[in-house]
């Protein structure tokens, strides 16, 4: 406590400026991580299951955690390098330069605001279903959802992580007790894997059924990379974000695993592809009442905590747009009592709730889904370049990834996959999309860099790159 | 129960709205803007070289 005390005092106020408060440590980046993600265990994941069949959803369940594996690998390298708000827009900005670093902080904000609509509308829902009532709808429950995290983030990082810390933590613990209540290393007691996957059934679309489940099988794992948006405001950058980020990795792992093998054990393929809420429904299969009730909270749980971080990591991508003047200035405020990105939470905060309440749960998802494989596929070229401009030696980093370049061939060839996988199932939305960051990224090149202070926005002290 | 618990997240949200808006002006009519965006990515990294845990 008192070494946090003294910590943001001299990272607060110095003089008359004001900065963010470098006061969270390993455990706040793996809440914010793990909380954003562990939603898509609860729901999203088992629409891979509706592409491809069940086992279609744990090979992509694998696959997909070997592209996080590999996501986790390159950030935690270049975010212990580069430690700043926005997180891969800060890397893209130093790496390969303003343009590429302005598309990757909109797919930032997009895959997080996205995100955080999804979390309120399930939310919303969830509690919905379990009332019964006829008459009553989402939309309080949604409005709640998002005003009452934004605030939570207006007051400060400190207690919004804390807060994401404990509600993930009984989120995660209730998929370990599911696990451990329907005797997994008993086959047929409460669980039939071997009746309800059979050779006949276990890939009914054939391998292209298992291309297909990727859109959705990223959402085991959508969101890890979030750590990094915390990067200004941890207190060891070189330690606490690749510590929290592949700490977060391992847990997901498991999580995932533990999740498909009990809910492919409990329920059909055609109906696992398509309920909202599949660990939900697999504590009410288990007929104990206690576990229903403990996995409908923990289903409310995860998507505040996804919604909480995702809040969080908008607010800090918009806020670095603005700081670096490729958005107005007026975004980069800090408010001088609780250290956050005040005006950044506001203006999103009304913008989420406008897509909350006219966007369906597909469409949310699609638009997050979209924006994060465009990061990866980012992530994968930035870590070529860095090497490349930077080799080992050259500055010091807090993290080196093993094995490159494979990680980066991995991830690039997977979000490729994954992008035909999208544009099977969402051919429209993906076009769409990429009209969109073109049409921006004109409006940027030719109007809004001419507003970018050009030698500020590149800060960190490094050596020249090799080649310039 | 359960619309009584809807009416709540609605007085909630607004409540919270209302207090947010209300800072945010007492804020920007209290500080200076150049104060309120002072923030700097290189002169953070930099004082953070120099924290004591």
């Amino acid at each position: 406590m008192t070494a946090a005390v003294e910590t943001a005092q001299t990272t607060t106020i110095d003089g008359d400026r004001v900065s963010l408060l470098r006061v969270l440590g390993p455990a706040h980046v793996w809440a914010l991580g793990v909380g954003i993600v562990l939603v898509g265990e609860f729901t999203g994941w088992n629409f891979s299951a509706d592409k491809g069949g069940a086992l279609a959803a744990l090979i992509v369940c694998w696959i997909v955690g070997l592209l996080y594996t590999s996501v986790a690998m390159i950030d935690s390298e270049v975010t212990s390098t580069v430690a700043a708000a926005g997180g891969q827009y800060a890397q893209a900005k130093h790496i390969v330069g303003p343009l590429m670093a302005f598309n990757v902080a909109l797919f930032l904000v997009f895959a997080y605001t996205m995100l955080e609509v999804s979390d309120a509308i399930l939310l919303g829902d969830t509690i919905v279903a379990k009332a019964g009532v006829e008459g009553l709808t989402h939309n309080s429950f949604i409005a709640a959802t998002i005003v009452v995290l934004a605030w939570l983030n207006y007051r400060g990082v400190l207690m919004t992580l804390n807060v994401n810390f404990v509600i993930t933590a009984i989120a995660y613990v209730s998929i370990v007790i599911l696990f451990f209540s329907v005797s997994p290393w008993t086959q047929g007691a409460v669980l039939k894997l071997n009746e309800l996957v059979t050779p006949g059934n276990a890939l009914p679309y054939g391998w292209i059924g298992v291309i297909a489940a990727f859109q959705f099988g990223i959402w085991y794992y959508l969101g890890i990379e979030g750590t990094t948006q915390a990067a200004e405001e941890v207190r060891s950058p070189a330690r606490s974000l690749p510590y929290g980020t592949m700490a977060g990795m391992i847990t997901l792992l498991i999580a995932a695993a533990m999740t498909w093998y009990v809910c492919a054990s409990l329920m059909p393929w055609e109906y696992l592809g398509i309920t909202y809420y599949p660990l939900w429904d697999a504590g009410k299969l288990t007929g104990s009442p206690l576990l229903e009730n403990l996995l409908f909270i923990a289903t409310l749980l995860a998507a505040l905590a996804s919604a909480n971080g995702c809040i969080n990591d908008a607010a800090r991508a918009w806020f670095s747009l603005g700081r670096d003047r490729y958005l107005p200035s007026w975004f980069s405020a800090v408010h001088p009592k609780y250290r956050t990105p005040y005006r950044s939470i506001l203006f999103l905060l009304p913008i989420a709730l406008a897509f909350a309440f006219i966007a369906d749960l597909n469409q949310a998802i699609t638009f997050s889904i979209l924006s994060g494989v465009l990061q990866y596929t980012f992530m994968s070229i930035n870590i070529m370049m860095f090497r490349k401009k930077w080799p080992l030696g050259t500055i010091r980093r807090g993290y080196t990834h093993p094995f490159h370049p494979l990680p980066a061939i991995v991830l690039f060839c997977l979000c490729m996959v994954t992008f035909f996988a999208i544009f099977l199932g969402f051919g429209s939305q993906l076009i769409a999309m990429t009209v969109f960051y073109f049409l921006i990224s004109l409006w940027f090149h030719f109007y809004r860099y001419k507003f970018v202070r050009r030698g500020d926005q590149f800060s960190m002290p490094w050596p020249k790159p090799q080649g310039y | 129960m359960w619309m009584g618990l809807s009416y709540v997240c609605w007085g909630i949200s607004v409540v919270l709205a209302l207090w947010m808006l209300y800072d945010w002006f007492k804020v920007d009519t209290t500080y200076s803007e150049d104060v309120l965006t002072s923030s700097r990515e290189g002169e953070l990294e930099a004082v953070s070289e120099k924290h004591r845990i």
